[in-house]
């Protein structure tokens, strides 16, 4: 039993974040893959393995957060990963304005306060 | 499935109270207020009701605090938090309740004082931590999302949405109640400062103050009362998630089904609608939902609602009262839609009446397009 087994998989996931590790979960049965991370397989019930995800993605629909400066606009975007599952996240190295649904994007891992955080730049560069 | 209790049940009752701002005032005691006007023009009075259905704005269990607040010891007691959609819900459960024998009057209430409080929508919710870190604005991003996958799908366009926006103000226009009834040319509003692409202020609903109150019972007693009882004929619900990023298809929500099931329960189709409520917390709201109930085919929601065909004088005459985006919203706002279809089918509309309304549809929706809810009434 590693030290992982003894966390919840929200703990899990962040544990696999810090090494460096974008991992999501797949019903050890029917091979689908589910993300949040949760305890048991959503609409099933089954059990969870995790695998790592390929970090490449689609996105499904994005929003530009206007601010008044000198705070700056940002990005948010729903992202829908080869696997299959949507995630919310945010596109990086790009203007907000220019993230367009269905532009591919790649996942990068990122220190965010403190906390390892899951992005997405633009292009196929896994 | 047994089928729904289809004109059993009626509405014997229905106020508003303090629309707007109630300055000085608790959520409660607006609510209150509503619920007596309610009972009063019913005919009954506290000591009749037995089932109460409220949701507090803020306070998890603020639906006891209200029962304690009325005073009353209902046998039935529902505090239920499915988002604005929830009193459509109500309904639909307390016709269930009211035909099974369970109770005999169901008073459902809303009040909030979130506008002359703080100004603002009020968050209660729990960050999802998977959401968090992107620093969504919640919920005008989500509904920004929609309207976005919308826009790529369908082509929907912002005049589109402006449409929507212009139609209520212009039905607000029209009802003495409404909080915003300045004019609203489309200039103005594509000025309107964008919050979350393509979404600007004006494509959000307001933040006012605001109490609803219906009283609901058995069709043989509802004759006898003082009001022209209003019949559900039809209600059903369905939820399909709870954050943006989950929902299955961003341009199809389950008002599908809730709507489906509703028409079924009632024996009515789209076509037999005289008058509708469709929840808009957001410009693309009312289009998805004209969408999703039948009233035209999925994606061509926005082209729909041109050239002021839901707006006074269209030929689909959709919130009535000026809607959550001209009239009232105070956090949660699927009663005041319910009220409105009541007072349209009574004939208490005055320059905005529908003329020879006879049966209408109420659409909540709750939560990021996650919970959603239909009631049919008829006034017949």
């Amino acid at each position: 039993m590693s030290d992982k087994d003894k966390m919840g998989p929200d703990a899990q996931f962040k544990a696999f974040l810090s090494e460096g590790k974008f991992m999501i979960q797949h019903g050890k049965e029917s091979g689908k893959a589910a993300f949040f991370p949760r305890t048991v397989e959503p609409g099933i019930g089954g059990e969870l393995v995790w695998v790592e995800a390929s970090g490449r993605g689609t996105v499904y629909s994005t929003t530009t957060i206007f601010k008044k400066p000198p705070m700056h606009n940002y990005n948010v975007a729903v992202i829908e990963l080869e696997e299959g599952v949507r995630m919310m996240s945010r596109v990086e190295n790009i203007d907000p304005t220019e993230v367009k649904i269905g532009m591919a994007v790649t996942a990068r891992i990122i220190t965010q306060k403190g906390e390892p955080v899951v992005i997405f730049v633009p292009g196929d560069v896994t | 499935m047994t089928a729904f209790p289809r004109s059993k049940t009626a509405i014997v009752g229905a106020a508003t109270h303090g629309m707007g701002r109630a300055d000085g005032f608790e959520a409660s005691d607006i609510a209150a207020i509503a619920c007596i006007k309610a009972l009063t023009e019913a005919g009954l009075t506290l000591a009749d009701v037995d089932g109460l259905f409220f949701c507090h704005g803020t306070d998890t269990l603020g639906g006891l605090s209200f029962a304690q607040y009325l005073g009353i010891h209902p046998k039935v007691f529902d505090n239920n938090r499915t988002g604005g959609s929830v009193f459509q819900s109500y309904v639909e459960m307390a016709a269930w309740l009211l035909d099974a024998g369970m109770i005999d009057v169901a008073l459902i209430s809303y009040g909030s004082v979130q506008a002359s409080k703080t100004g603002k929508l009020v968050n209660t919710l729990e960050p999802m931590p998977y959401e968090a870190p992107y620093k969504p604005i919640i919920p005008i991003s989500s509904y920004a999302l929609a309207a976005a996958r919308h826009m790529y799908q369908f082509g929907t366009t912002k005049d589109q949405l402006g449409a929507v926006a212009l139609a209520a103000r212009q039905w607000a226009q029209l009802n003495p109640d409404a909080y915003k009834r300045k004019p609203l040319n489309m200039q103005d509003y594509k000025a309107s400062r964008i919050i979350a692409s393509p979404l600007a202020v004006l494509d959000c609903c307001l933040v006012t103050d605001g109490a609803a109150a219906i009283v609901m019972t058995r069709a043989d007693r509802a004759k006898d009362l003082v009001k022209k009882p209003i019949y559900v004929l039809g209600a059903a619900s369905e939820t399909s998630h709870r954050e943006i990023a989950w929902m299955e298809d961003m341009t199809v929500t389950a008002a599908v089904k809730s709507g489906k099931r509703a028409y079924e329960a009632a024996g009515v189709g789209p076509n037999d609608i005289d008058v509708l409520q469709l929840y808009d917390a957001f410009t693309i709201t009312p289009i998805l939902f004209l969408e999703d109930l039948g009233f035209c085919a999925k994606g061509e929601g926005g082209a729909f609602v041109e050239n002021g065909r839901i707006a006074p004088g269209g030929t689909l005459p959709v919130n009535t009262n000026g809607g959550g985006l001209s009239c009232v919203h105070p956090g949660m706002y699927g009663l005041f839609e319910i009220v409105e279809i009541i007072r349209q089918l009574r004939g208490e509309c005055g320059a905005r009446q529908i003329a020879g309304a006879e049966i209408g549809l109420a659409h909540g929706n709750g939560g990021v397009l996650s919970s959603q809810a239909t009631v049919i009434l008829s006034g017949s």
